[in-house]
């Protein structure tokens, strides 16, 4: 049956619509944390039934492969771990709480309908279902004076607008050149365009604006840390991590249309992912404020995955997805301990983490392994993701953008350490207030740190599956 | 399959590598769960002397015959890049590791009373430690081996950020950041040999005919790496900073297991994998050996600080361990191997000792230990016996190695014998110095103590049963090393020898040799010339 292929969507769907009806009834605390729980781990549950899927619908204009797959796995396995995480929504307002569970299943809709979207007008319409649906939860944080996060808010839209506008731009050079919306026909010419039809890198550049907005890559990075800053821990560690899946995976389709071939579009690339890089990582040096900490450090990560897209091989290409699954994790390890750290939602600096391993030693580890994996040191998940890319992207010889990007990585050690010193080495003295964790949390950290390692040390079963995915692409 | 042939596959009982690598990390999990300290401590001590007695087969059961990898074990791991799980020892490493098994349970022994906080965390680090350590020696994979060389880092890190002295932050973020950086470029020259090669498999890599600007490259892509991990000079500024800060723990570690990787990475990468490269840098590297041992020895002479005078030997000790290394001669091989084993003793034996008397006065200031000599005689005894196998005294440990690195020097070039003379003279002369003023009396008139105790009320006991064995332990290795080393240069006879003939098959061959020395000697020449400019 053709309407099993969408089972995913179909479900998540519905959770969105029983969402909906409990908001209309005020359903509020345990059974509004149930729905939401329950929803999405039937979403999960929809992705791996739903993972060997392969078809076109709607036209040819929506199709499910390997990757599409593969990435609403990794969508719905997300969605599930940050509504576990966040079910107590302490950071969000009382009557809104509703509305977060509600808005945050359909933006993760809008993504997993990006990762199947294969025509440029679909890509399109369900990157706006899930902008949109960000741009009003970020305001929904608690608080006295509500002006950051109406503010950051304000912010997100207007990024996401202008990022839009410019990728539509794009859009009509790539239509113009190619005559042709559906990615197929446009990477059936673009290869041999590319080469010698500067408007056609153009094109491509301004097209993908929008999903550089969404990975935080140079030169759309500029909302991330008051966007990060303003909004609630929830919402943060939302935007921190799925909509990267999905720009990742988009990403990935877009970049590969372009052929093998080391063009002048690639080196745009080059140029991108060292600003980006090198941007995130300095600046990221000085900062206190913990999540403007992360935002400045995605930024980096951008970069780095970028390198994967860039060297348009298959490992490179696999790579960019095992990346982006341990990305994931690693976030998520350092969101819990922000989110458990400050109870009122409030965010935290440099001195609220000192003598965290006294507070709670599973939240200081948890952190620990998250900064030390996106400092890219073995055996996490961090440093096989940084080895195989590089890689990948030795085997195109680009020897220059590798040793630029261990440097990076070595320069951002020092404030993955900062962290690792403030949670380990500070506040050894005093009487410091203990966390309370309940059992939900404990295994939570636990599964992180077991997942970081574990994925770190066995790419292997993550890595084939991802190397398939891409593979029918190339 | 094309991989054994280079490995003898493990034909104990039981998997002896991988076991003893995960002894300590199944150790480090279960601390975890004790929560009384003593018991945390003697479970400590007891994970690294199970370590240590499944070690032993690795001494008993080698064959001294054959220059392959024993004790192998090979399986799959990443099928995708080719990557296996495969680990073995040669008649290098074996050695490496049972200095690494048998300093570790010092490592925990020596902390029983210094380390006063946080105690299950302290032997979780130490365990996952070992685990990194001994990876590193038994790793035939250089994916393999770069995880356990910077997996290190993490617990090294905590180990002098978190026990360490009134610099620990500075001194812990400047060790990380100084080896992190020096690894970039050793994981560029680890992909780039696999996209060269197709493969991770360090016996194979040495098997392969590079040209020479590749072979320049990777020689100097992993030497930054070793160089700065051993560390020579101008690259060493890192380890006084650490080793001064560092608990009497993670001295130990630093100074005998951790620079040793250094050499040992030289002995496995840099040499036998570009030996045509190895050879045109030989003058450079012998040069900057005999500053490393002049300007460290030179260094130590000035120290007030014991903790600052061991480390600044260690630099001109390691020197040598460079020296003999890039001699590219059986003895100068031979003694830099054993060195590296003795410096792994005596330094850790100073460095215990040096735990032991601030212990005691809490202070590491030369001025304030002074003639302790009538007050504690065991202590000042050992204290007696280590000084003089760190100056290479005849009967000790270090004079056969540093013999046999003097010995290939002087083989190589009359020059650079005679140039690393000085830096055995320094050695006495900072050693000796050393311990006059701690042993006798100090006629400046520093001395605080009398028979009652010093100036901080405390009386001096001397060592107590738990100390005396660490010691007699210790001492027992550098008398045995010392007057009868046979055993262990038999060991690493044959990898030695394969090692001189992969240089020898792979570098240009003979017209080399004769042409190479001379050109060593100008380059020294030229070399001395800039630093004295400078």
């Amino acid at each position: 049956m053709q309407v099993m292929l969408i089972l995913p969507e179909l479900v998540l769907i519905l959770t969105v619509l029983v969402l909906f009806a409990a908001s209309l009834k005020k359903i509020k605390g345990g059974g509004l944390t149930g729905i939401a729980l329950v929803g999405s781990f039937l979403t999960l549950v929809a992705t791996v039934l739903g993972g060997t899927a392969s078809g076109s619908l709607f036209a040819g204009a929506y199709q499910l492969d390997a990757l599409s797959q593969l990435i609403k796995f990794l969508l719905g396995g997300g969605l599930f771990l940050i509504f576990f995480m966040c079910r107590s929504l302490s950071g969000i307002e009382e009557e809104m709480q509703n509305e977060f569970f509600l808005f945050l299943s359909l933006s993760a809709l809008g993504l997993m309908m990006m990762s199947s979207a294969v025509e440029l007008l679909t890509i399109l319409v369900s990157l706006e279902i899930s902008s949109y649906a960000l741009y009003i939860v970020i305001s929904f944080r608690k608080g006295e004076g509500r002006r950051t996060e109406v503010e950051a808010g304000i912010k997100y839209v207007l990024f996401g607008a202008a990022a839009t506008g410019i990728s539509l731009f794009g859009i009509s050079y790539i239509f113009g050149l190619t005559h042709s919306t559906y990615l197929i026909d446009i990477s059936a010419q673009l290869p041999k365009l590319i080469h010698h039809q500067p408007l056609a890198v153009i094109g491509m550049v301004l097209m993908l604006c929008s999903f550089f907005y969404k990975l935080a890559m140079f030169p759309m990075h500029a909302w991330t840390p008051d966007i990060y800053q303003g909004a609630s821990n929830e919402t943060t560690t939302f935007i921190a991590t799925l909509p990267k899946v999905g720009a990742a995976a988009l990403l990935i389709r877009l970049v590969s249309m372009t052929g093998t071939g080391v063009t002048e579009f690639t080196w745009v690339l080059v140029v991108l992912a060292v600003l980006s890089m090198s941007f995130g990582n300095l600046a990221a040096l000085v900062q206190n404020d913990i999540k403007r900490l992360l935002a400045y450090s995605s930024i980096a990560h951008a970069g780095y995955m970028m390198i994967g897209l860039l060297s348009g091989n298959q490992l490179g290409m696999a790579a960019v997805i095992y990346y982006i699954a341990g990305y994931v994790l690693m976030n998520l390890a350092c969101f819990v301990v922000i989110y458990y750290i400050a109870p009122r939602g409030e965010n935290i600096t440099f001195e609220d983490l000192k003598g965290l391993y006294r507070r709670s030693p599973i939240l200081a580890f948890t952190l620990a392994a998250g900064a030390f994996g996106m400092a890219g040191i073995p055996p996490t998940v961090g440093f096989t993701g940084k080895f195989v890319i590089f890689t990948a992207a030795l085997e195109k010889g680009f020897y220059g953008l590798v040793v630029i990007a261990m440097v990076n990585a070595a320069v951002s050690a020092f404030y993955y350490l900062k962290l690792a010193r403030a949670v380990y080495c500070q506040g050894e003295e005093g009487e410091l207030e203990s966390i309370k964790l309940g059992i939900g949390a404990k295994i939570f950290g636990i599964f992180l740190i077991a997942a970081i390692v574990f994925v770190g040390i066995m790419p292997q079963g993550l890595l084939q599956m991802a190397d398939q995915a891409v593979a029918a692409l190339l | 399959m094309h991989m054994e042939k280079y490995l003898i596959l493990n034909t104990l009982s039981y998997p002896v590598l991988s076991l003893i690598m995960l002894v300590p990390l199944v150790g480090a999990l279960l601390s975890l769960l004790i929560k009384n300290e003593t018991w945390l401590k003697i479970f400590g001590l007891l994970v690294t002397l199970v370590t240590l007695v499944l070690s032993l087969p690795l001494y008993t059961c080698f064959d001294l015959h054959t220059a392959k990898y024993q004790f192998a074990e090979l399986r799959h791991w990443f099928p995708l890049l080719k990557l296996h799980y495969v680990v073995g020892v040669d008649g290098i490493s074996v050695l490496l590791v049972l200095l690494t098994t048998i300093i570790m349970p010092f490592c925990i022994l020596c902390s029983w009373n210094y380390i006063k906080k946080r105690m299950g965390e302290f032997i979780f680090v130490t365990l996952v430690m070992e685990t990194a350590m001994i990876g590193v020696f038994i790793s035939l994979n250089t994916v393999l081996f770069y995880i356990f060389w910077e997996a290190m880092l993490i617990p090294m890190f905590l180990l002098i950020a978190v026990w360490g002295g009134a610099r620990k932050d500075y001194a812990s973020i400047k060790f990380f950041l100084y080896t992190l950086c020096g690894s970039i470029f050793l994981l560029v020259a680890i992909v780039a040999l696999y996209i060269k090669t197709g493969t991770f498999f360090i016996p194979e890599l040495m098997d392969q005919p590079f040209s020479f600007a590749y072979q320049m490259w990777i020689f100097l892509a992993c030497a930054l790496a070793f160089a700065i991990k051993i560390p020579m000079y101008p690259l060493h500024t890192w380890l006084p900073a650490a080793h001064v800060e560092a608990p009497t723990a993670g001295s130990v570690i630093l100074a005998s297991i951790l620079l040793k990787m250094g050499g040992y990475g030289f002995l496995r990468f840099c040499l036998p994998m570009a030996p045509a490269a190895t050879l045109y840098c030989m003058p450079y590297f012998i040069a900057l050996s005999l500053i490393s041992i002049i300007f460290g020895g030179y260094l130590a002479l000035g120290q007030t600080d014991i903790k600052k005078l061991i480390a600044y030997s260690s630099v001109g000790h390691m020197g040598f361990v460079t020296l003999g290394i890039f001699l590219l001669n059986d003895q100068g091989l031979k003694g830099a191997i054993l060195q590296m084993i003795n410096h792994g003793i005596t330094t850790g034996g100073l460095f215990i000792m040096v735990g032991m008397i601030y212990e005691r006065t809490h202070s590491r200031e030369i001025a304030d230990n002074s003639a302790l000599g009538m007050m504690i005689p065991i202590y000042v005894t050992f204290l007696g016996i280590f000084c003089l196998s760190s100056l290479a005294f005849p009967g000790t440990n270090s004079f056969v190695g540093e013999f046999l690195v003097l010995f290939g020097a002087f083989k190589k070039s009359v020059v650079v014998g005679f140039l690393a003379i000085p830096g055995a003279i320094l050695a006495a002369a900072y050693m000796l110095r050393l311990l006059q003023r701690m042993v006798w009396h100090d006629s400046d008139g520093h001395a605080h103590h009398d028979s009652a105790g010093d100036d901080h009320g405390h009386k001096l006991t001397d060592l107590c049963f738990r100390e005396i064995v660490m010691v007699v332990v210790l001492a027992v290795f550098v008398f045995w090393i010392g007057l009868y080393p046979t055993p262990l240069l038999k060991v690493m006879d044959a990898s030695v020898t394969h090692l001189l003939h992969q240089i020898t098959a792979g570098g240009t061959p003979a017209p080399v040799t004769p042409h190479e020395g001379h050109h060593a000697l100008l380059e020294i020449g030229n070399w001395l010339k800039q630093v004295a400019a400078f």
